[in-house]
């Protein structure tokens, strides 16, 4: 780095003290989830016990909207770590990687990287920057098993079954038919966000026409959708009581205690289910969001975050060496260790252990056959725009239609799109 | 007098070095940055844009309205309650140092941990506010998550924590009014009440002018407690135009985001600088 002292009075976690002589020191720069920083800490410690003289300092930043801004700041300032954290797909396009981050095309292992991934990670060119450290996400619903047996309810393949399970939900038991928490205003987004599976099934061109503004959501009916469904399920009056109020904590706790029958989420949340409430892990299940047809029932997928290099670092050739490291089976399995295994990892050879979670089992027979998985829409286009999570608390609490929210989250997408600078708009 | 100038060059160069590079050449690149597209790596002139573009920002109406309202309504707010607070803790009540400390408490403490533990405070079901209220047969209302009551709630809890400022100014100007003027009222038989009309509302002016012109300053570019307790929702029902312009910069937006701190600087001197003058002049045909 070009400040090593101003580096020193940065770093607030040394997790891997005491250097010794001729050591190198590797900075990485993580968010401070739970899960990030334990599986970073099992990740470089392994590493080090077999390199002795590479040792971490692992520094952390919030997640969120405040933590694209430290990591781009760092970056524009030519102050970041060696290593660091960062989302795929849509958010990376905004750090300019390829004129930011170092290309690791490279590395050795190279070629373990699944494809999936590295074409959410890579520029125009075919320069590829991040290697993944945990297992791809589908977005989807928890669902509460207990509540599902005890009123003999069957796994939801179209919406409208999933509808008349909440009906029966809501008439015959105490649980809110589904979980919503709005103090934590990014979840509101999930049931638009999930659907895009069911998008891309009637529209199959819809993620490029979208790039390239000749379709957007207000117009597009299969897209209006998720914004419809949002609002048929708030006008039904589904939610939990005081689902304003709640947090995203509040609504895995609903769902794997029971309190709610289904929670829209992301599967990164297993982890923090198996924290919070580690004796209902076994009570969560998890489906795809259901669309209009029961033949075309599939799930959306997200990628999960990389290590990427800085092109700034002057420690690149340690820093690659450890990337090499991720990108093998070993590193999975220290993964595996550390936060348990939460889905399809995306380095090849890479396997999971027999016990998983049931969220996670539900979750692998989308991933085993073919056509039942789609990227999310986010890893398709460089355009998400920023309001979508205000736009949908709207809807979920009446305030605003799925029409309405529609045309001014297209407007969103237009400035975004303008900000990227990208053709046609 | 020889010379206007009280110091010679030397002397004044530290404090203009800093007032330059802190303070100078940041307005004059915030101007600039707003004519730019900016993406922290590099920026290309587009002239007007980002104010047309922050013009036409959908809920721009809603944050100015939201603006001003939470402006004007914690400003009068405060300099009434201050005013009220200050008689109190001036009339020699029992324990009175230890009372206008305890009033000053919330304005030390941090912003941002008031709005979080409001932000459970309030909450509709387990907050404290509503079990109080439901002691005394009220059903208290979701304060933060009711699009129509989020801003005045918020508002409620600036009052709270500002008033002990408002307060202190206040006794500072109690204290600057001279006991005569009270006197020679009673001597003439005037009531309490028309003491506090005649003598203490006018004559405790310049402290009004500070709280006021402060209290609306503040309140009109208020972001920190906003943002710790609803973030400017639900949805964008209690969005000021300072988390207008904060969801720019978190989207990454950064010369959008510029012009529209140049538009908020505009509005307060819009509003401020013709309030200040009315005042100043008004206390000159005193």
């Amino acid at each position: 780095m070009k400040n090593r002292a101003n580096k020193l009075i940065i770093s607030t976690f040394v997790v891997l003290g005491a250097s010794i002589s001729n050591a190198t020191e590797l900075s990485i720069l993580v968010d401070n989830s739970p899960d990030t920083v334990a599986l970073t800490q099992a990740l470089t410690s392994a590493y080090s016990k077999l390199n002795p003289d590479i040792t971490f300092e692992i520094e952390l930043r919030p997640g969120g909207g405040e933590g694209d801004n430290i990591v781009k700041t760092r970056l524009a300032t030519g102050e970041m770590a060696d290593v660091f954290l960062y989302n795929s797909g849509s958010l990376l396009q905004a750090l300019r990687p390829s004129r930011t981050l170092e290309p690791i095309n490279d590395l050795a292992n190279f070629s373990n990287i699944l494809s999936s991934f590295t074409s959410t990670v890579s520029d125009d060119k075919g320069n590829v920057y991040a290697v993944p450290i945990q297992t791809a996400m589908g977005g989807g619903i928890f669902y509460n098993k207990r509540v599902y047996e005890e009123l003999g309810l069957k796994v939801p393949k179209t919406w409208q079954e999933f509808m008349e399970n909440c009906a029966i939900i809501a008439e015959k038991s105490k649980s809110a038919p589904i979980a919503q928490t709005y103090r934590d205003t990014w979840t509101s987004q999930l049931l638009v966000l999930s659907d895009f599976f069911n998008v891309q099934a009637e529209k199959p061109n819809f993620a490029t026409d979208y790039t390239n503004n000749k379709a957007n959501f207000a117009t597009t009916p299969a897209a209006l959708r998720g914004f419809e469904k949002l609002q048929q399920v708030s006008e039904a009056g589904y939610f939990n009581d005081y689902y304003g109020a709640a947090t995203y904590n509040d609504g895995l706790n609903m769902v794997a205690t029971g309190k709610a029958a289904h929670y829209p989420m992301l599967t990164f949340a297993i982890p923090s289910i198996k924290l919070n409430t580690p004796d209902y892990i076994e009570d969560v299940g998890f489906f795809a969001q259901p669309g209009d047809d029961a033949d075309k029932n599939g799930l959306t997928v997200w990628m999960p975050a990389g290590y990427y290099i800085p092109k700034e670092s002057d420690q690149k050739e340690e820093a690659k060496a450890f990337l090499n490291y991720i990108a093998t089976v070993d590193a999975c399995d220290a993964i595996t260790k550390a936060i348990g295994a939460n889905g399809p990892y995306l380095i090849k050879g890479c396997t999971l252990p027999d016990n998983v979670y049931p969220a996670v089992k539900d979750m692998l027979p989308y991933f085993q056959e073919e056509g039942r998985t789609a990227p999310a829409l986010e890893f398709l286009s460089p355009i998400k725009g920023p309001m979508l999570e205000q736009l949908t608390v709207e809807v979920g609490s009446g305030i605003r239609n799925a029409q309405s929210a529609a045309e001014l989250y297209d407007q969103d997408v237009a400035k975004q799109a303008r900000q990227l600078n990208l053709p046609n708009w | 007098m020889k010379s206007s100038r009280s110091y010679p060059y030397w002397f004044i160069l530290p404090g203009g070095l800093v007032y330059l590079v802190l303070f100078l050449v940041p307005t004059v690149a915030a101007f600039w940055f707003s004519l730019t597209h900016w993406d922290l790596f590099e920026t290309r002139f587009i002239g007007l844009e980002n104010y047309y573009q922050f013009l036409r920002e959908p809920f721009l109406i809603t944050g100015v309205v939201n603006t001003v309202i939470f402006g004007v309504l914690t400003s009068i707010a405060k300099s009434v309650l201050g005013l009220l607070l200050a008689v109190l803790l001036t009339s020699g009540l029992l324990g009175q140092s230890f009372l206008r400390t305890l009033i000053f408490f919330p304005v030390l403490v941090s912003t941002i941990g008031v709005g979080i533990a409001f932000a459970e405070i309030m909450h509709p079901a387990r907050g404290m506010l509503n079990i109080g209220l439901s002691y005394f047969g009220i059903q208290g209302p979701a304060w933060l998550i009711d699009p129509n009551l989020a801003l005045f709630s918020v508002a409620l809890v600036d009052i709270w924590k500002g008033v002990g400022l408002a307060t202190l100014i206040y006794i500072a100007g109690l204290a600057t009014i001279s006991s005569d003027y009270y006197e020679a009222a009673r001597i003439d038989g005037a009531t309490k009440l028309q003491m506090f009309f005649r003598i203490t509302v006018p004559l405790v002016r310049p402290a009004t002018v500070t709280v006021v012109t402060l209290s609306l300053i503040g309140g009109l570019r208020s972001f920190d407690i906003i943002w710790a307790m609803t973030k400017g929702g639900p949805g964008f029902s209690s969005d000021v135009l300072a988390s207008v312009i904060y969801k720019q910069y978190q989207a990454g937006f950064y010369g959008l985001s510029t012009a529209g701190n140049i538009i908020l600087f505009a509005l307060v001197a819009f509003i401020v600088i013709p309030l200040t003058y009315w005042f100043n002049r008004r206390e000159v045909d005193l």
